[in-house]
């Protein structure tokens, strides 16, 4: 299977599209890896890829229950940032901002990332100290950072209410240009292509069931395609997280919450950047395609259902409708739902776990899609080297017992208002 | 939008409740000295695909904690009951001595 290429495209372009080879193999599973990752969505992919590619381990397989990608990975609304401020957050989401910067050519396979730059807004003088604050542990960190008055964020965005009548005045923005958006299904194939590119075997449709011990130990995974055995299993099944974990005999510190996002009827380019309001829980971009995507809150209440409930539907689009009056009439076309794992600070887990062979890349709660490279990079030397990098250090199942809790938020533990 | 069942005021919409979490969590004797005892309630938590036992406040209705029995995977809708009716089943924690 070739790179891809200008010359490839144009090749392929004059002779009819005939040319074009399958991206990944299919494979059946075989007996025995030195390495199984479970979920097959962009955390579990780059595992493997990084796996493969940094660390020499290519006896690998990533198992899939359904196609790749068809979970948290195909339903977030695509947005990188690395605007992180707590020890432990911050250079982890840098990391994963610099291997986005390189990732379409590191992969061959373009993921689309545009770092078209992220807007908090803020309404008060105390949300503008707290972005101030933000913004200056960003910039002792080597992170880009700027803050914004209103007349500044008025200027560069005036679609906004900025009325007398505005329920939430703007007073300001912190503004990260090189944050921006992917699209997520190039980088679940992105990764899928690379890792098959290394030797990983993918296998779809094969479902984890349970697991194969030897004493206390975990030596492999029963799955609905027979029993594969493995010198480490790696979790990365985001809202299931909680269910594999249960399989093998351990609770964790997370909850599964259902969380909606919505795309518009497509417009001519008019929201050119991402935005978050600082009033209620809402962001927004545009699609290339020219929907505007919006997500908000969580549903609020422990799911699995992958769909959402109307109360949030009404919710979100309240909040579009107080900060952009002008999309008042504008029809959604689509809503769907994915299945946070929330944890109970609100943030993420790379780590080994209290069961020998078993290691864990859960509780992203909002947060995953940025942080896939970085998420893999550091899950796959974690799981070569049976330590973590300083970068996931304190993404510990620990650290609520030492009580070093990643509250980035600072909302207790409290699943639901992460 | 889910519609649960009150046991004062008959079947309600989800956007007069608000939510508690998980039911089924027992906090520990106040003199209880074993970490682990205080870790598992309060972070770690069963986090059920299927059956939930679960707090819910009637908020803007007869303001009475309910826990209610649903099931998260298809929001099928259980027996909702007072939580102090509950108690004993399930020790409630936001339930008046």
């Amino acid at each position: 299977m070739g790179a891809y290429s200008a010359i490839s495209v144009l090749w392929q372009g004059l002779t009819g599209n005939q040319g074009w080879e399958r991206v990944w193999r299919d494979p059946d599973p075989k007996p025995h890896y030195d390495v199984v990752i479970v979920g097959g969505g962009g955390h579990g992919l780059a595992t493997a890829y990084y796996l493969a590619k940094e660390h020499g381990v290519r006896n690998v397989a990533v198992l899939e229950k359904g196609w790749l990608g068809g979970g948290n990975t195909g339903r977030n609304t695509t947005i990188v940032r690395s605007n992180y401020m707590m020890p432990g957050n911050t250079l982890f989401y840098e990391r994963s901002m610099k291997l986005w910067e390189d990732l379409s050519r590191d992969l061959n396979f373009n993921v689309m990332f545009s770092q078209r730059g992220q807007y908090n807004l803020c309404h008060s003088p105390a949300q503008m100290d707290a972005a101030r604050r933000r913004g200056n542990i960003m910039r002792a960190n080597g992170i880009d950072a700027e803050l914004f008055g209103r007349e500044e964020v008025r200027r560069r965005l005036p679609y906004f209410d900025y009325s007398q009548n505005a329920r939430f005045p703007i007073h300001g923005a912190i503004f990260q240009g090189r944050a921006g958006t992917a699209r997520h299904d190039a980088v679940a194939w992105g990764y899928a292509r690379a890792a098959d590119r290394q030797g990983v075997d993918i296998i779809q449709q094969c479902e984890v069931t349970g697991f194969l011990r030897d004493g206390d130990a975990i030596t492999g995974v029963e799955t609905t395609r027979g029993p594969i055995r493995a010198g480490k299993v790696g979790l990365a099944v985001a809202g299931h997280s909680g269910h594999l974990a249960k399989m093998a005999g351990l609770r964790l510190p997370i909850e599964t919450h259902c969380l909606q996002a919505f795309v518009s009827e497509p417009l001519k380019p008019l929201v050119d950047t991402v935005i978050s309001y600082g009033a209620a829980h809402f962001y927004i971009s545009q699609s290339d395609k020219g929907g505007l995507v919006m997500g908000g809150d969580l549903d609020g209440y422990n799911s699995y259902a992958q769909r959402g409930g109307l109360p949030i539907v009404e919710h979100t689009l309240a909040s579009a409708k107080a900060l952009m009056p002008s999309i008042s009439r504008l029809r959604l076309l689509r809503h769907w739902a994915g299945v946070m794992d929330m944890s109970m600070d609100g943030s993420p887990f790379i780590t080994g776990t209290p069961v020998e062979g078993l290691y864990l890349n859960g509780g992203w709660c909002y947060g995953g899609f940025k942080a896939t490279p970085a998420s893999g990079w550091c899950f796959a030397w974690t799981i070569a080297k049976d330590e973590p990098h300083a970068d996931n250090a304190e993404f510990t199942l620990g650290r609520f017992e030492r009580g070093y809790q990643i509250d980035e938020k600072g909302m207790g533990p409290q699943p639901n208002a992460h | 939008m889910l519609r649960i069942q009150c046991p004062v005021c008959g079947l309600r919409d989800e956007t007069e409740f608000t939510y508690g979490g998980d039911a089924t969590i027992t906090r520990p004797a106040m003199d209880e000295t074993d970490p682990q005892v205080w870790l598992d309630y309060v972070f770690t938590r069963e986090n059920p695909r299927g059956a939930h036992r679960e707090y819910w406040h009637h908020a803007l209705g007869c303001r009475q904690w309910l826990v209610l029995e649903r099931d998260t995977l298809t929001h099928e809708m259980g027996a909702c009951v007072l939580a102090r009716d509950a108690v004993g089943e399930a020790p409630a924690k936001e339930v008046a001595a």
